[in-house]
């Protein structure tokens, strides 16, 4: 913990896509070892906020400000190449579809050697950090040697957090990482993520639909809608007392297993 | 949300729609499907598919609606035998049971009108005379709860939500008693999936439909389906009715995958069921009971012995040895859910902000 500020600080901050605000965000921040849930549905601006904090939302063509702090330091104006430092190495992302975040020509550890190499390992460093990671996500570090098509979606999923574990990286944006998962392999992914936030005390901005995958992950909840944060506060709170109409229209959405009996 | 489900509806006597018997569909030397028997009663009436990936289950929809060639087994839709329709008598099926897919993105075309794409079913199948065809489409996206004038936009103009609306529209023009719905929500947020899940309960009981649900998710079929199949790598683990598999399921596997359900208000407070590593290569499935590698139970004679189906009660059947051990309330390796809430030391009062 550094004091009351968490290690990632957002303030002010507001992305456009000319003269249309998307994303307006007065005050969210992630503390050392929290996982936090950004809840929302397409079209919230919870993905548009991850752009935002990777320094990659000009890539859309949307212009950013306000403030995007880590551990003190303001991200928002740095340059590309000073940006790169951070990305990546500090703050990492994971996203829905697996499949489409891995090259299908590159075995899987090359991606992930390539980008430990990228952030200053050398080749030895890098390959037996990588070995070491995928031993912490649960996977075989033979499972290198195949490429994307030759794991399941569940496995593809771990090797990205495996990536993020290799960098050392202390924040894993998660954009709906388990929404495209099977229920079993994504009760895995959770657990996976739990013990990531124990073991190293990584901080996660877990970003979900689903107020159900939320309630079981998450420490403290923001709920966004039209770009706007509606409430936030402890999970506990938010999810069983709702100050939101919309929040609560939301926990109304999950299905109900206890209504069959 | 009720869909007045009529579990208590006396199906004895009354044929079923549907007769899947034996069924087995191979894709060169993988059995997709393996010997799967299903009933569908007439409507309303739905029965849950659940599974995995690569369990089998978008392969049985497909086989049904005569979308894959099945391999050995017989597939009977009120007495015929689908597997040897050809010609009109095919496409009369056609029209008795259709099909709504997963990604409507895929299944809508994207130069055509969402008018057009239903009147061209409409044509084809010579549902209306063509001087009421407008009409028809009108009231099928009113049905589907779409404004009408929807029939003049292209499907980009939806929101996913609202195209699989339209996909639902365009498989009820042709007035059908079977719809098999292959993961209609699961591209879906869960609000829309909501909504989804309420229109076709309202369909069920307007229309008096038959359907069969694919879905990964327990929570879906739990309001939706009277009767529910898990299936396990081409095979049925266990089948019965919806609220007894959820209440008391005999195959461990069906616990398993009920317990992975996310739930907002046990957070914390329930376990759940280790299931270790993906389920296995089709190409290459395990010896005995397809499921032993991956199952907290198993014993010697799983790794050896396939387990035939069997009953475990009245209608409910599992494809387990172990089943009486399950039922009995046998243990299950589990790994608890820490409380949701868990703040690392030194956080309180830092939660208002």
């Amino acid at each position: 913990m550094t004091g009351s500020t968490g290690r990632l600080n957002i303030s002010g901050l507001e992305i456009s896509f000319g003269s249309r605000q998307v994303v307006s965000i007065e005050d969210l921040r992630l503390d050392h070892a929290e996982i936090l849930g950004l809840a929302g549905e397409s079209g919230s601006g919870k993905s548009m906020t991850t752009l935002a904090i990777l320094g990659l939302a000009h890539t859309v063509g949307a212009t950013v400000s306000g403030s995007i702090a880590l551990d003190g330091q303001e991200l928002t104006g740095l340059p590309q190449e000073t940006l790169r430092a951070f990305r990546g190495r500090r703050i990492a992302a994971i996203f829905q579809s697996p499949s489409t975040a891995f090259n299908p020509v590159y075995r899987v550890g090359t991606v992930v050697t390539k980008a430990l190499r990228l952030h200053g390992a050398t080749r030895s460093e890098a390959s037996d950090r990588a070995g070491e990671a995928m031993r912490q996500v649960l996977l075989s570090p033979d499972l290198m040697r195949r490429y994307p098509s030759q794991l399941s979606g569940g496995q593809l999923q771990r090797v990205a957090i495996a990536l993020a574990v290799a960098l050392r990286a202390e924040i894993l944006l998660a954009d709906e990482p388990t929404s495209a998962l099977d229920v079993t392999v994504q009760a895995e992914v959770l657990d996976l993520l739990r013990d990531l936030r124990e073991s190293i005390g990584m901080s996660i901005l877990f970003i979900s639909h689903d107020l159900a995958v939320v309630a079981e992950l998450c420490d403290r909840v923001a709920v966004m809608r039209h770009g706007l944060i509606l409430e936030q506060g402890p999970a506990s709170q938010v999810l069983s007392a709702p100050a939101s109409p919309y929040t609560a229209e939301l926990l109304d959405s999950v299905p109900k297993l206890a209504s069959a009996t | 949300m009720t869909a007045g489900l009529t579990a208590g509806r006396d199906l004895a006597g009354i044929p079923p729609l549907l007769q899947v018997a034996n069924l087995t569909v191979r894709f060169g030397p993988v059995r997709a499907v393996d010997g799967v028997s299903l009933d569908v009663a007439a409507g309303p009436f739905g029965l849950g598919l659940v599974g995995e990936s690569g369990s089998g289950k978008s392969t049985i929809g497909r086989a049904i609606v005569r979308l894959v060639r099945s391999s050995g087994g017989s597939i009977m839709f009120a007495g015929q035998d689908v597997r040897a329709l050809r010609g009109p008598a095919l496409k009369m099926y056609r029209r008795n049971a259709q099909i709504v897919f997963q990604d409507p993105d895929n299944s809508l075309d994207p130069r055509m009108l969402i008018g057009t794409t239903i009147a061209e079913v409409l044509r084809a199948h010579q549902v209306v005379p063509r001087t009421a065809i407008t009409e028809r489409v009108a009231a099928l996206l009113a049905e589907a709860g779409l404004d009408p004038a929807f029939a003049e936009r292209y499907p980009h103009q939806l929101s996913g939500g609202q195209r699989q609306r339209v996909a639902i529209a365009r498989a009820l023009s042709v007035q059908p008693q079977l719809l098999v719905l292959d993961e209609p929500t699961s591209a879906l947020d869960v609000r829309t999936q909501a909504h989804i899940l309420k229109l076709i309960a309202r369909l069920r009981s307007e229309r008096k439909l038959s359907y069969l649900l694919i879905t990964h998710n327990f929570g879906v079929v739990s309001e939706l389906c009277e009767q529910t199949a898990v299936l396990y790598l081409g095979k049925i683990a266990e089948i019965g009715a919806t609220k007894m598999l959820l209440r008391a399921a005999a195959h461990p596997y069906t616990v398993a995958l009920r317990s992975a359900v996310p739930e907002v208000n046990v957070a914390g407070r329930r376990s759940r069921i280790v299931l270790p590593g993906d389920p296995p290569d089709a190409a290459n499935p395990p010896s005995g009971c397809v499921f032993h590698p991956r199952c907290p139970l198993a014993v010697a004679r799983c790794r050896t012995e396939v387990p035939e189906l069997r009953d475990a009660g009245p209608g409910h059947q599992v494809a387990c040895h172990r089943a009486e051990d399950v039922l009995a309330g046998a243990q299950m390796p589990t790994r608890r859910r820490p409380p949701a809430i868990a703040r690392p030391e030194g956080a309180a009062g830092s939660e208002h902000l």
